[in-house]
């Protein structure tokens, strides 16, 4: 198993999913994102979070144009696996490999705390560790979280199960922090092979320091 | 050719922003403010003289980069 993971100029949590991975088992790469080409042993390709380009413009905005993202969509259309965390699902969104787009914060706070999650469909690679309304505790660390995509698109994600996670109480009761539409923390594109969250399930792999709950998040990758 | 661009949230996208600001607005008595809204404005200076042309790579830019068209509206204005 080997997961690749990108690194843009801002990029701050390569290290942290290098971490996450190696302590699951898997090999992993940081790579650059001036490359031309994704390595072609990759198992997993994560877009990992941070602040790609300081976020000018709009969150991921930049980042969509650097040259390895046209390597990123050609491996993603061939049916490549790959995970974008916190920036990396807002690289993902705006490279439009995932639907939608993310605002800032309802409250306009940057919001960085542990938050309960929900697990909503796990007919994936990515949750099937996970059971349907699972309650786990992820750290999230976010200013432009809040997810909007149209009446339509979101008709659409529901009924092709591509909504992954919402955020929710320690009971699994709705509680949304950042005024996501449907308080959707995670969503997957209609193939099951793009998948992006908000939360840091790379920062939750210990629970000395708050949380494992990543662990178990993580681990639906490694069968691969 | 000095070009300007306005992008706002599109009607309907809630604007959190704007909404603070008008609150804000109340508390200082200016109770005739019925709506604020806040985007950003992107001064663009073009190496081009013809209008048409101007307007059609202003345009591509905001497609592609300038505005992110899931969520903003933007509007083009060339100033001469």
């Amino acid at each position: 198993m080997k997961v690749t993971i990108l690194q843009f100029p801002g990029t701050n949590c390569e290290y942290d999913a290098k971490y996450a991975f190696e302590k699951l088992g898997a090999k992993t790469e940081i790579l650059w994102h001036k490359s031309q080409s994704v390595p072609s042993d990759t198992d997993l390709l994560v877009v990992a979070g941070g602040f790609s380009y300081g976020d000018y413009l709009r969150s991921g905005a930049i980042a969509k144009f650097s040259p390895v993202m046209k390597a990123v969509a050609v491996y993603a259309k061939s049916g490549g696996k790959v995970l974008g965390i916190c920036n990396g699902f807002q690289v993902l969104t705006e490279s439009g490999l995932l639907p939608g787009a993310l605002k800032r914060n309802e409250s306009l706070h940057f919001i960085s705390k542990h938050h309960h999650l929900k697990v909503i469909n796990n007919d994936n690679i990515f949750l099937e560790k996970l059971d349907n309304n699972d309650v786990v505790n992820i750290p999230i660390a976010h200013h432009d979280g809040n997810y909007y995509i149209d009446e339509n698109g979101l008709k659409e994600l529901y009924a092709n199960n591509q909504v992954l996670l919402k955020y929710c109480d320690a009971n699994g009761d709705d509680k949304n922090p950042n005024g996501s539409i449907d308080s959707i923390a995670g969503i997957c594109n209609k193939e099951k092979n793009v998948f992006g969250l908000m939360p840091h399930p790379e920062r939750a792999m210990e629970s000395l320091l708050g949380s494992d709950d990543g662990v178990k998040m993580l681990q639906g990758f490694l069968k691969a | 050719m000095k070009v300007i661009v306005n992008v706002f949230l599109k009607a309907g996208v809630l604007d959190s922003q704007g909404k603070a600001v008008h609150h804000a607005l109340e508390s200082l008595h200016f109770d005739n403010v019925s709506d604020v809204r806040i985007g950003k404005q992107i001064v663009l200076n073009l190496d081009e003289s013809n209008e048409s042309k101007a307007m059609a790579d202003v345009t591509k830019m905001c497609e592609e980069l300038l505005a992110n068209t899931v969520i903003e509206d933007y509007n083009i204005e060339l100033v001469k």
